[in-house]
């Protein structure tokens, strides 16, 4: 593995850290929160100079082949949450450093899960930094500096499909440089358009960008410790719209764009989609009707929950812990399903799951005619066979890391549920589970080991398992 | 001897161009008319248009009175089944190549059974050769003698080593304690030097010494050399994984890659050690992301010479790996040794050589003296392994008193299985073993030596 162009490309992602830190550091400034503010400038400084430190000598032989492109990308999301967490305990306000990196480490991965149980009493620029990793890492931190600055020399795609999340990562225009533009030039259109109707529907500017921050991101980091709860109707429906819009797959909206609205429209992944987040939203809202004053108040706060957590944002309007077992289950098995792959959501991915039941029924095929040769068909392409396999054996790998999480931060004593969704809870990067995680509760009721066990989960998840797992081979260490 | 030989392709006309330097009485046999008459007009040898395998054809080639039969015909099979009839019908020394991998397994039965006398497998001996350079990955070629003991050993002088612009007598005891630099290559002229030849950067220097003596005398010139840890091989074919099998045996960490899909899905099930790769091995992208930079020795075998020698020079140029090439055909030998690429191997010559050495031994024990022969250098200098049988004009005199020929160099006498660097004073006894390295071909016995 080429260790010197790793290190070279690690540094520009600390410089471009501390460039972001900036933005919490003027919040910081403009609220007049001076420890936090020299809590930031502290941060930006060790970032600078480390990533300075990085990018002094460039490498003679900067090819990034498919090793170095997942090394970096696991690495960087593991080196800019350890920055990243440095404000929260110089300023005192998550002191423990394991809690920082928790909640680091879960916004820059837009679960959402928190170890704080009050965030009203923290400073507004530490909240700004908070949701603002969200957004950054939503769309992903190297997408946004292979939109920046195309960097040269070998598979710099390699980057990008190991940052995107779904089982085919393509190209939108022949150019990686212009993909990873359009791609954010989506991304931050979306996230103004959605500021500026809540900033229209009363909300302050600060709650409206935190709030646009957390869904853009599919994040979920909320600056009241009520979630969303405490805002109105109008907010809520407003942030239910945008949260399932930011878990459509990005490519539709570029066709969108491109004026081929009705190929948008039949795209398979995107009616699976709606057609999940339908019959959901049917069946909760039937369910909770007796909770809530009018079927429409149901209707609204199912709808909300539902995209919540399809796209594994992870806002709550109302404590979903306290609903009946089949609205909680169909919740449990949303978190699972995940949004659509090459947006900003997590979970397992709407186009794998269609892959597998695809999958699924081709393999009864068999059964009934052994020699059969068929194609499984994605809109009106045929699935590739290794896509097919690399979905199968996701799912293994996913299925095993979900297991040896659960068993490990069994350790803790919880009960079932609350290990099982708490695992859940991370892995697809949503950050509510249930019981002693619920959307009322927090995480720093885990000990410091099972709080590691998640960081892992979550880094897994958001960066799709296998960049985080080749940290731990050997060979991909070795020179040769 | 009266040497036959079956089957007039290239091994066997080489074969018999070498076979005749050293005054055999040879028959060539072949179904190929003109493959015989091409070569019975090239050398003064006997051809007979026939097939090997038919009685008749071997009777009319003499075969009841012949020394050696050798069977390098283009089958296997035939090279077996011609042997066999040529035993039953004469009493003679039978030699036959077989490549079948198949058959390499069971070589030790199919020789016992059909008392074939010795049976050549070029690929693996070709993959033996390669294994044997990568553990001394400094070297060139490196030839054996005394079974393996004695090494004679070709490696290019680089500046590093600190011994260019020394005259051999004034090199430090240290280094040439174990060691007798034998022959020296500079710029196409080959010299068998004395004690005041000054070595140059740039020369190919040939070393003999007790295979036990030479990581020693590398390390004295700043060198570790140590077997390669890893190696990246171009080619899976036969002797892809034959080298392979040899270097994971040994721990190496090796990565073949190969352009046949079922080619691979084999290799996968033979060598589950190794890393196999589906690709061209010529796709230089391929070979730079599966580590070519940092490889410790790089491997060209794949069935286009001029494709094993291009990649070659790019491997040179990217990496600083021990570099083997493989090189079929033998007509461009000399302009590839020039071009300074490392080792190149021929597996036809290998070939050719197996048989020629069992021939020579074949002769010693029947009452030639000579034991080992090697053709170094490209063929311009000779390393002869005596065996001294009776007393003589060279024997029981010190060294520094025998007037030898000139170009000539007593490297190391055999005595009692220990292995003397012979200085001065020591001198040559009856049943010694005697390796010396020469110019001049022809020497028969030991007494040639002197002038």
């Amino acid at each position: 593995m080429n260790k010197a162009v790793v290190l070279y490309i690690l540094g520009w992602i600390l410089l471009f850290e501390a460039v972001l830190l900036t933005l919490p550091l003027v919040t910081a400034f403009i609220y007049g929160e001076q420890n936090s503010a020299l809590a930031f400038i502290i941060t930006i400084l060790i970032s600078a100079a480390v990533g300075a430190l990085l990018v002094i000598k460039k490498p003679k032989d900067r090819s990034v082949y498919m090793r170095e492109g997942l090394v970096i990308t696991g690495l960087s999301w593991i080196v800019i949450s350890i920055i990243g967490s440095l404000p929260f305990i110089i300023s005192g306000a998550i002191p423990n450093p394991i809690e920082a990196l928790f909640e680091t480490v879960s916004g820059f991965t837009t679960t959402g899960a928190s170890i704080l149980s009050d965030v009203e009493c923290l400073d507004k620029s530490i909240l700004f930094w908070r949701s603002f990793t969200h957004w950054i890492g939503g769309m992903g931190v190297l997408v946004f500096i292979l939109m920046l600055k195309p960097l040269t020399g070998g598979s710099t795609v390699n980057l990008m499909k190991a940052e995107s999340p779904g089982p085919q990562v393509e190209k939108l225009v022949p150019h990686l440089h212009s993909t990873a533009q359009i791609l954010y030039g989506i991304y931050i259109s979306m996230t103004i358009i959605q500021i500026i109707l809540l900033l229209v529907a009363g909300l302050p500017l600060f709650d409206a960008l935190t709030t646009t921050f957390g869904t853009a991101g599919t994040g979920g980091f909320g600056i009241k410790n009520g979630s969303i709860a405490g805002y109105s109707p109008l907010v809520q429906g407003i942030v239910t719209v945008f949260m399932i819009l930011f878990g459509i797959n990005f490519s539709a909206y570029y066709m969108i764009l491109l004026g081929r609205l009705k190929k948008a429209a039949v795209l398979e992944e995107v009616r699976w989609y709606f057609g999940i987040i339908l019959v959901s939203l049917l069946i909760i809202a039937f369910n909770i009707r007796s909770d809530f004053a009018s079927f429409w108040a149901s209707l609204h706060h199912s709808a909300f929950q539902v995209g919540s957590i399809i796209t594994t944002t992870g806002y709550s309007t109302v404590d979903f812990n306290t609903w009946p077992a089949i609205s909680k289950t169909i919740l449990v098995v949303l978190m699972f399903v995940g949004a659509c792959a090459g947006s900003t959501g997590g979970g397992i991915k709407v186009s794998r799951i269609i892959i597998l039941f695809k999958s699924v029924k081709k393999e009864i095929g068999l059964f009934l005619h052994p020699q059969r040769v068929s194609k499984a068909m994605m809109d009106k392409k045929p699935i590739p066979h290794n896509v097919m396999r690399s979905t199968n054996v996701y799912m293994a790998t996913y299925i095993l890391i979900f297991a040896v999480s659960v068993i490990l931060i069994s350790l803790d004593n919880f009960d079932l549920t609350t290990n099982f969704t708490a695992v859940a809870a991370t892995l697809n990067n949503i950050g509510p589970g249930l019981e002693a995680v619920g959307p009322s509760q927090n995480f720093s009721v885990m000990s410091g080991f099972s709080k590691l066990v998640l960081i892992f989960d979550m880094l897994a998840g958001r960066l799709e398992l296998f960049p985080i797992l080749l940290l731990f081979k050997n060979e991909t260490w070795r020179k040769f | 001897m009266k040497i036959i030989i079956v089957g007039c392709g290239k091994v066997g006309a080489a074969l018999a161009e070498k076979l005749i330097n050293e005054n055999h009485d040879i028959t060539v046999i072949d179904t190929n008319a003109d493959k015989v008459r091409k070569i019975t007009e090239d050398l003064d040898i006997m051809g007979i248009v026939g097939n090997g395998s038919s009685i008749s054809v071997l009777n009319e080639a003499g075969v009841e009175s012949a020394d050696v039969f050798i069977a390098v015909t283009a089958s296997d099979e035939l090279n077996l089944l011609c042997c066999m009839f040529a035993k039953k019908t004469g009493d003679c020394h039978a030699i036959a190549r077989v490549r079948n991998p198949i058959y390499s397994r069971e070589l030790g039965f199919i020789q016992k059974q059909l008392e074939i006398s010795a049976i050549i497998n070029p690929e693996l001996a070709s993959a033996k050769e390669i294994s044997n350079l990568l553990q001394c990955p400094i070297a060139d070629k490196i030839d054996t003698f005394a079974n393996g003991d004695v090494q004679l050993i070709k490696f290019k002088l680089e500046k590093n080593m600190g011994i260019s612009g020394t005259a051999i007598k004034d090199l430090s005891p240290s280094i040439v304690k174990d060691v007798l630099i034998c022959a020296v290559e500079r710029d196409g002229s080959v010299i068998i030097p004395d004690g005041n030849f000054v070595l140059e950067e740039g020369d190919f220097v040939i070393i003999l010494a007790d295979k036990k003596n030479v990581q020693a005398f590398f390390s004295k010139l700043n060198l570790t050399v140590r077997p390669v840890k890893n190696a990246l091989i171009a080619g899976g074919g036969t002797i892809g994984y034959y080298l392979a099998k040899f270097l994971t045996e040994k721990g190496v960490n090796v990565r073949i890659i190969e352009h046949k899909a079922d080619r691979c899905e084999a290799l996968a099930e033979l060598l589950p050690e190794a890393t196999v790769i589906l690709g061209d091995g010529t796709d230089h992208k391929l070979l730079m992301a599966e580590g070519l930079s940092n490889s410790e020795a790089f491997v060209s075998l794949t069935s286009i010479d001029e494709e094993n020698v291009l990649i070659s020079l790019f491997a040179k140029k990217h990496s600083n790996a021990k570099l083997v090439t493989k090189v079929n055909r033998l007509e461009f030998d000399d302009i590839l040794e020039s071009m300074d690429i490392g080792s190149v191997i021929y597996p036809k010559y290998i070939t050719c050589d197996f048989i020629l050495q069992h021939v020579r031994a074949l002769e010693n024990q029947s009452g030639s003296n000579i034991k080992t022969l090697y053709n170094i250098l490209d063929d311009r200098v000779e390393a002869l392994e005596f065996t001294v049988s009776q007393k003589s004009d060279v024997t029981d005199v010190p060294l520094y008193q025998l007037k030898t020929k000139k170009n000539l160099l007593i490297c190391c006498i055999m005595r009692d299985n220990n292995i003397i660097i012979p200085r001065g004073n020591d001198s040559i006894q009856v049943g010694d073993n005697v390796i010396v390295v020469t110019l001049e071909h022809g020497l028969s016995d030991i007494a040639d030596i002197l002038s």
